[in-house]
């Protein structure tokens, strides 16, 4: 193994993904030396733009770009390296006997549509987002913040404890208790204690299933709508919106901001292993043999991948290396991505109308939502699946030519592994992409004659290009045992591993998944704090 | 002219009696009024055919409080058991079986699971004995808590934080899982799966899956009975035994008892509660008014929305309580042979199901209005350790059936008799012939469980057992310290925290807060 002449870095980050790249940029920012080691040819990990199709640019994994942290993009000024955020105009779910339900961003106008469908669901519509919101506005500020080791006495977790203890006594006893329902319910018993039309609460349903192992009848699927909430855009709590250029642009900004830092990016440089001398990381050893060593290592993998592929199970302790191989990271959802040759038309919406230029939704009722994962429960991928899709090209003509357009259709559910023997990597893929397709032109005549092209991703592509373990796009499922100083492993949720001078900063870490980039920020203040760096506190202390 | 009392206890379920006890013992004057001819509630025998008696709703005691059956002497007032710490049998697939006590196990299971199994099951009693001390422990507030409700909080904090680091970052991560991840961590034998599955869902509306499924499973393994935790008792006569007992403590410290008395309202004047109306029309006026009855029946019909804050009635409706457990009872003329089940093993418990995905797939349809067409069973033979409740060489079977929602779209009363010969012939498959012994046959589905024994939504436990219903919040946070919107209105029923089971502590307590203000009263006066 030849030791190649590179010198020693501050900081290596195992994984360009968003996260990774947050975080290395923050450690650049603050001074230190910090490379970031990419085994693709491309950055992003799964917040990526590919042309797949002569014209087109497909955000072909992750699609929506709402739960970014504004501080971080404040702090990485990532406006100014070329990220530009577009909220959605409407959406709408389209319903088996024709009609639709439209959403609007006009509160007034959207209220009308909810009459037309039910005059109670239209009186309760104010009652449901103030709920919605007040929770979401008590999570935000615990994004950017270091869970607490509740079994522990140092001060730092006891004044941790404190401030959420005073933080959720804030809320007053009414909405403790409400909170405390949010983290259990299931987001079918939620929307029954506001809304009576099946389309109405499907269509809110669906943010609680995304990316879940989960259906809207589980328990603890309201909390997963809450973590689709807790973006926002130009301080729109919970609105959702497109990235110009595609997800792409979102990596390509923060590595922008990165390389504005004197960071460095090395692409095609697979980490085979972190190394480890005396109990503590010194550095990687590459795919090719290359060794180089850093003074603190950061993997953006998934705790599975990180602990169970690139690390070794000697320098680990017993019982964590049971609780990663415990850790429950199903994966749950594919996706297609369409080049279509003009813009499909929908169940009697007008042409242009505000609702298709945001998300689509072709499942009707919570009960067609649930047994969706009954089938994925039964290892095959939903026959009636749930389907979260939109056409980014009409509000970024960028991403096609002149005229035409590209759809982004993420599918729930579709399990990891299928049964019966059955591979994705055979006929099955083909079958699944026709379910897909068949989903939407049932409510979509002139659909199928649009296609030129699509891409077809299960979760076993998403594991295979992407590298997340069973393809699971949170980087770990959100349940109760798997959240906040559980994420990834009790114990271990303040983001340094069991093995000094290593961290982690993926989705896997607290607060979870989604584009959001917490994760990273806050693993670079945990290393900047252990290296006695001040000067980066991307919290936003509440007054109390 | 109607004698005066102190206190009102409206219906005599167990907790009902339970509450009634300790409050004539501590010298109060009180009268329990039940709607129907029976006391015991849920926790009742009765005849359903000539000379065969069975538990018909509850059959089984695992929770009875060990404190309550103490203070109240109930073995002095005739509560003998035909079996403690009961076996538990699983049945599965082509005869496969497991047999489980405390900590010993058998049968289908691999070597690498039994070595596994009394670990595993120690360690999931040692998490549930910590929430022992909560049972008993009326929930402190949420906000504005006095300092006698911090230290009940610390206490409770102290308890899970007294475990040690690691069993706490255990427990801490494990309640808040779905059962079916946390056996299959462990097991990979069918049967120990379905066993632990059996006592995690049984009663909720959730399948194993379902996330708090092991919060549920920790909530029944609190239960102690003759010294044992998670132990399974049957008590000599069915479980009415239980209900006569702690009716006999009652009334034998002073209490009054009056059947087929059903309360048509609660006399409210000047916010306050001061006495019941009955359905004949008469009054009787008390200084405080206990509810057995569950919190929606309580506060909606019996007080009334115009006596109540428009939040709170919202938040009393809000309650979930979807049943999804069925009761079958059938007297038969002789002894069902269970292939590859023995005399011993008909002497415990039997669960009939052969794996945990079973179980979820029944949890399926159930979802959706429909009836499992193979439905979880759990059955129990009392007849055979205890054969006064037959006489001799005849039976009862006693089986919760789940799933089978409370909401059944084809409407119950029209398929009721579908649903029986459903249950009859996933009976019949593993105990072959069982239908030509059946002499009579009971099925109570959700629907007759309200309508018979007052069960909100046929759900067992007056309310689901998850973390949003439970302590604090059970059954809503204004009204979690048994005393609600009214003053001198009290719950002491399973809709009160700690929750179901024939348990009594929902009682205990209550009568405990009637005593502190009953106390504090005189002090004023």
């Amino acid at each position: 193994m030849a030791e190649r002449a590179d010198k020693t870095r501050d900081v290596i980050v195992i994984g360009a993904g968003h996260n990774g790249l947050v975080n290395a940029a923050y450690l650049a920012r603050a001074g230190l030396d910090v490379l970031v080691l990419e085994k693709n040819d491309h950055i992003g990990g799964a917040a990526v733009s590919s042309v797949m199709y002569e014209g087109w640019t497909y955000s072909n994994c992750s699609y929506v770009c709402s739960l970014l942290r504004p501080e971080i993009m404040r702090d990485l000024e990532l406006p100014r390296h070329g990220l530009q955020v577009i909220p959605y105009e409407g959406g709408a779910t389209m319903m088996r006997n024709g009609d639709h339900f439209a959403t609007y961003y006009d509160h007034d106008v959207f209220r009308e549509e909810m009459r037309r469908h039910s005059r109670k669901d239209a009186e309760a519509y104010d009652h449901y987002s103030t709920a919605v919101m007040k929770q979401c506005r008590w999570i935000k500020p615990l994004l950017l913040r270091t869970p607490p080791d509740p079994t522990s006495f140092r001060p730092r977790d006891l004044q941790e404890l404190l401030y959420l203890g005073k933080h959720f006594a804030s809320l007053g006893e009414r909405d403790m208790g409400e909170l405390i329902r949010f983290f259990t319910l299931s987001i079918a018993d939620f929307l029954d204690e506001y809304f009576e039309s099946d389309v109405v609460k499907a269509h809110f349903a669906g943010s609680g299933i995304i990316g879940t192992a989960l259906g809207p009848y589980s328990p603890g699927t309201a909390y997963v709508l809450l973590h689709h909430y807790m973006g926002d855009i130009d301080g729109s709590v919970g609105a959702w919106g497109f990235a110009r250029g595609g997800m792409g642009s979102v990596s390509s900004a923060i590595a922008a901001s990165l390389l504005s830092y004197k960071g460095e990016i090395r692409v095609n440089s697979e980490v085979a292993q972190v190394l480890v001398e005396n109990g503590k990381a010194t550095g990687v050893v590459l795919a090719n043999g290359d060794i180089i060593r850093a003074r603190k290592v950061v993997s953006n993998l998934d705790v599975k991948r990180t602990f169970t592929k690139i690390t070794d199970p000697k320098d680990l302790p017993g019982d964590f290396l049971e609780r990663v191989t415990k850790f429950k990271i199903r994966g749950s959802s594919g996706k297609l991505n369409i080049s279509l040759d003009g813009m499909p038309t929908f169940n009697n919406v007008p042409a242009g109308h505000s609702s298709l230029r945001g998300d689509l939704h072709f499942t009707d009722s919570m009960e067609r939502m649930e047994r969706a994962y009954d089938d994925w429960k039964a290892g095959d991928w939903s026959r009636d699946p749930y389907v979260d899709m939109l056409l980014p090209t009409q509000i970024d003509p960028t991403m096609a030519p002149p005229g035409k357009h590209y759809m982004s259709v993420f599918v729930q559910y579709a399990p990891p592994t299928l049964s019966g023997g059955r591979d994705w990597d055979g006929p099955a893929r083909q079958q699944f992409a026709d379910t897909v397709i068949n989903q939407i032109a049932a409510c979509s005549p002139n659909f199928k004659d649009l296609i030129n092209h699509y891409e077809v991703r299960t979760p076993w592509d998403i594991e295979n290009e992407v590298g997340l373990t069973e393809g699971n796009i949170f980087q770990g499922e959100l349940t109760m045992d798997q959240l906040i100083f559980n994420r990834p492993v009790p114990g271990y949720a303040q983001y340094k591993a069991p093995i000094a001078n290593m961290y982690m900063c993926g989705s896997s870490t607290h607060p979870g998944g989604g584009v959001m980039g917490a994760p990273g920020a806050n693993a670079a203040r945990e290393i900047l704090r252990d290296l006695r760096i001040h000067g980066m506190d991307p919290r936003q202390e509440i007054e109390l | 002219m109607t004698k005066s009392y102190d206190h009102i206890v409206i219906g005599a379920g167990h907790n009902g009696l339970t509450a009634a006890a300790y409050l004539a013992k501590a010298g109060g004057r009180v009268l329990v009024l039940e709607a129907r001819d029976a006391i015991g509630g849920a926790s009742a025998t009765a005849e359903i055919a000539p000379g065969y008696k069975v538990s018909t709703c509850a059959h089984l005691l695992n929770q009875l409080h060990p404190r309550v059956a103490k203070d109240l002497g109930l073995a002095s007032h005739g509560l003998k058991f035909a079996g403690t710490d009961l076996p538990t049998t699983v049945l599965g697939a082509s005869g496969a079986v497991l047999r489980a006590q405390g900590d010993n196990v058998e049968g289908a299971i691999s070597p690498a699971d039994r070595a596994k199994y009394a670990a595993f099951r120690k360690k999931l009693l040692k998490f549930s004995k910590r929430l022992q001390p909560m049972l008993l422990t009326t929930p402190p507030r949420l906000l504005n808590r006095d300092f006698k409700q911090n230290m009940d909080l610390l206490k409770l904090g102290w308890a899970i934080r007294s475990l040690g680091r690691t069993d706490m970052r255990e427990f801490l991560r494990v309640a808040g899982m779905n059962v079916y991840d946390l056996v299959r961590d462990d097991f990979e034998s069918d049967l120990v799966q379905v066993l632990f599955a059996n006592d995690a869902v049984l009663g909720t509306s959730m399948g194993p899956r379902s996330p708090g499924t092991v919060l549920t499973l920790l909530y029944r393994l609190t239960g102690e009975i003759a010294g044992r935790q998670g132990a399974l008792a049957l008590p000599q006569g069915g479980m009415g035994a239980v209900a006569d007992a702690l009716a006999a403590a009652a009334t034998k410290a002073g209490a009054e008892i009056r059947t087929a008395a059903p309360v048509a309202r609660i006399l409210i004047e000047n916010d306050r509660a001061v006495g019941v109306v009955l359905s004949s029309g008469e009054e009787i006026r008390a200084g405080h008014i206990l509810s057995n009855a569950d919190p929606r029946t309580t506060f909606v019909k019996l007080v009334g929305a115009r006596h109540l804050d428009a939040g709170f009635q919202r938040d009393v409706t809000k309650i979930r309580t979807k049943g999804m457990a069925a009761k079958l009872n059938l007297a038969l003329d002789s002894l069902p042979a269970f292939t590859g089940l023995n005399q011993s093993d008909l002497a415990g418990r039997v669960i009939l199901s052969e794996s945990i995905e079973q179980i979820e797939n029944a949890f399926n349809p159930a979802k959706y209005g429909e009836y499992s067409p193979t439905p979880l069973i759990e059955l129990t033979i009392p007849s055979v350790a205890d054969p006064s409740l037959t006489g001799p060489g005849k039976h009862v079977l006693s089986a919760i059936v789940q799933y089978a929602p409370y909401h059944l779209k084809a409407g119950w009363d029209a398929a009721r008799e579908d649903f029986l010969k459903t249950i009859m012939a996933r009976l019949e498959n593993f105990a072959p012939g069982i239908g030509k012994q059946v002499v009579a046959s009971q099925l109570l589905t959700p629907l007759d469980l309200e309508r018979e024994y007052g069960l909100p939504g046929g759900h067992w436990h007056h309310g689901e057992l998850a973390i949003d219903q439970l302590l604090m919040l059970r059954p809503v946070a204004a009204a979690s310290r048994y005393e609600g919107p009214i003053a001198g209105l009290y719950l002491c029923g399973a809709g009160a925290h700690p929750g179901g089971g024939v348990m009594g502590a929902a009682g205990h307590n209550a009568a405990r807060t009637v005593l502190e203000a009953r106390k504090s009263g005189e002090k004023a006066a």
